[in-house]
């Protein structure tokens, strides 16, 4: 499987609160939502902590280097 | 001698022979006489010089975006193509773009550009794509050592401190940018960035032309990654701002474009998941509360107490039926059982029974009388317990 796109895992999770919130899932499936819903918040509070900032550069020999900000 | 053909035969020939791209896009300067600004909206006139003159209609579609009004006298240049109008057989020049005399060489490439990009459909609002919410890393074709680089960066590490970051160095002007720029970008293309800045700080046109060439325009309406433009320039657009699926004023605002306030982001998901966990409780407040009142319900309560009131409205309904009633009622299911056992007697199971006999013959038709029969034939005769095939001896009619 490939890996969940945060907009996808966000898009979904959206959908999940406005399905409870109207109340039209039956009480098991909105159970199994709602634990649906914990994974996703989970997921994209995860890809948002992930990794410090990366800023590289494209060489021409195709070889990616660390970039130094020059003031 | 020559076949004659129709004068329709002959104006379409002539227009074919007009169709060329020498006719199709021309630029012509000549001295505006007759202009008429018809009430349909559209402009006709004559352009000329010394020795030649030409019909032109410039249509409401194409001059309703006219900087200014011709009048007669007026040194223009219109960029167009010649047709044939074929009802008066008359050829004439169909203007796209007008412009004064004195529009300089680099602006009117880029007007007749842009018109022709723009037919083309490159500009078109819904190739425009949406850029991703949260993008995993961003492309960037400026150069390395620009004030746009410095601003990128610094937008994109305050707004999400894990931004990730590739740069595609380009020369931003001069007459290598275009080729440099265009090689970036298509650098970038083999890449897992899922958005591209490309641009550079403001400049004067001229400055800025690197970003108007037809080549770089075409890779970024082409680009299978989402383009943002920023060219530094809050008033005049390039092509490429034109082309990108969205365009920045400057470096910075890009930035800002392409990567969410980090922690707006947490916030919005929390408010969600708080969202979702009080919308829950909700329901299982209500599902609670509806348990509740059905198990106080009089049928859960004392279930007998009901099954006894429904046996007593039984026998009220029986007393109710009245006498006569009553007494139709047992005496319709006595005709019922008697007309069921004449039924029964009726039956040629109950006959075949007493030991008569059914004979077909092969047709399966039922046999009444002997001449029905021909000696040798063979008859079927079913008995209460099977049946019998039997071949005719003899007749008695």
């Amino acid at each position: 499987m490939t890996e969940l796109k945060f907009e996808e895992a966000l898009a979904r999770l959206e959908e999940i609160v406005r399905s409870l919130e109207q109340g039209e899932a039956g009480l098991d499936e909105s159970l199994v939502l709602f634990e649906e819903g914990v994974k996703l918040a989970r997921f994209c509070n995860n890809k948002l902590d992930q990794a410090e900032a990366k800023i590289e550069v494209m060489l021409d020999a195709g070889q990616i280097e660390t970039f130094e900000v020059k003031d | 001698m020559l076949q004659p053909v129709s004068v329709s035969e002959l104006t379409q020939q002539i227009k074919t022979a007009l169709a060329g791209p020498e006719f199709q896009s021309v630029a012509v300067q000549g001295e505006v006489s007759n202009f008429l600004h018809h009430r349909s909206g559209h402009m006709y006139f004559s352009l000329k010089d010394s020795n030649s003159r030409i019909k032109a209609v410039m249509f409401r579609s194409r001059n309703q975006r006219l900087q200014f009004v011709p009048k007669n006298g007026d040194t223009l240049i219109a960029v167009g193509s010649v047709g044939i109008y074929e009802p008066n057989g008359e050829y004439q020049l169909y203007v796209d773009l007008l412009f004064p005399q004195g529009i300089g060489e680099l602006h009117l490439a880029f007007e007749q550009l842009k018109e022709k990009l723009e037919r083309e459909g490159l500009f078109a609002a819904e190739r425009k794509r949406p850029l991703p919410v949260l993008p995993g890393r961003i492309g960037v074709v400026t150069s390395p050592s620009g004030a746009a680089i410095r601003d990128i960066i610094h937008v994109l590490t305050r707004r999400y401190p894990g931004v990730q970051v590739l740069i595609f160095p380009a020369l931003v002007q001069g007459a290598g940018a275009p080729a440099s720029l265009t090689g970036a970008l298509a650098m970038a293309q083999n890449t897992d960035v899922d958005v591209i800045i490309i641009g550079r700080g403001g400049g004067s046109f001229e400055e800025l032309s690197a970003f108007n060439d037809e080549g770089l325009v075409r890779a970024i309406a082409a680009s299978a990654i989402p383009v943002v433009s920023a060219c530094g320039h809050e008033t005049d657009f390039t092509l490429a701002d034109f082309a990108a699926d969205l365009r920045a004023p400057t470096p910075s605002a890009a930035a800002e474009l392409v990567v969410p306030l980090q922690e707006e982001l947490f916030e919005h998901i929390s408010s969600l998941q708080k969202r979702m966990v009080d919308s829950l409780r909700r329901r299982i407040q209500a599902e609670r509360r509806y348990l509740v009142q059905l198990s106080q319900s009089p049928i859960l309560q004392r279930p007998e107490s009901y099954l006894n009131q429904l046996r007593q409205r039984l026998d009220e309904l029986w007393t109710g039926l009245g006498r006569t009633q009553r007494h139709n009622l047992v005496l319709r299911r006595g005709k019922l059982e008697s007309a069921v056992g004449k039924l029964e007697t009726l039956s040629p199971l109950k006959t075949l029974g007493r030991g008569y006999a059914i004979c077909q013959n092969e047709r399966g038709e039922i046999l009444r009388q002997a001449d029905q029969t021909r000696e040798g034939e063979v008859v079927h005769v079913t008995l209460q317990k099977g049946s019998l095939s039997c071949t005719v001896e003899g007749r008695r009619i």
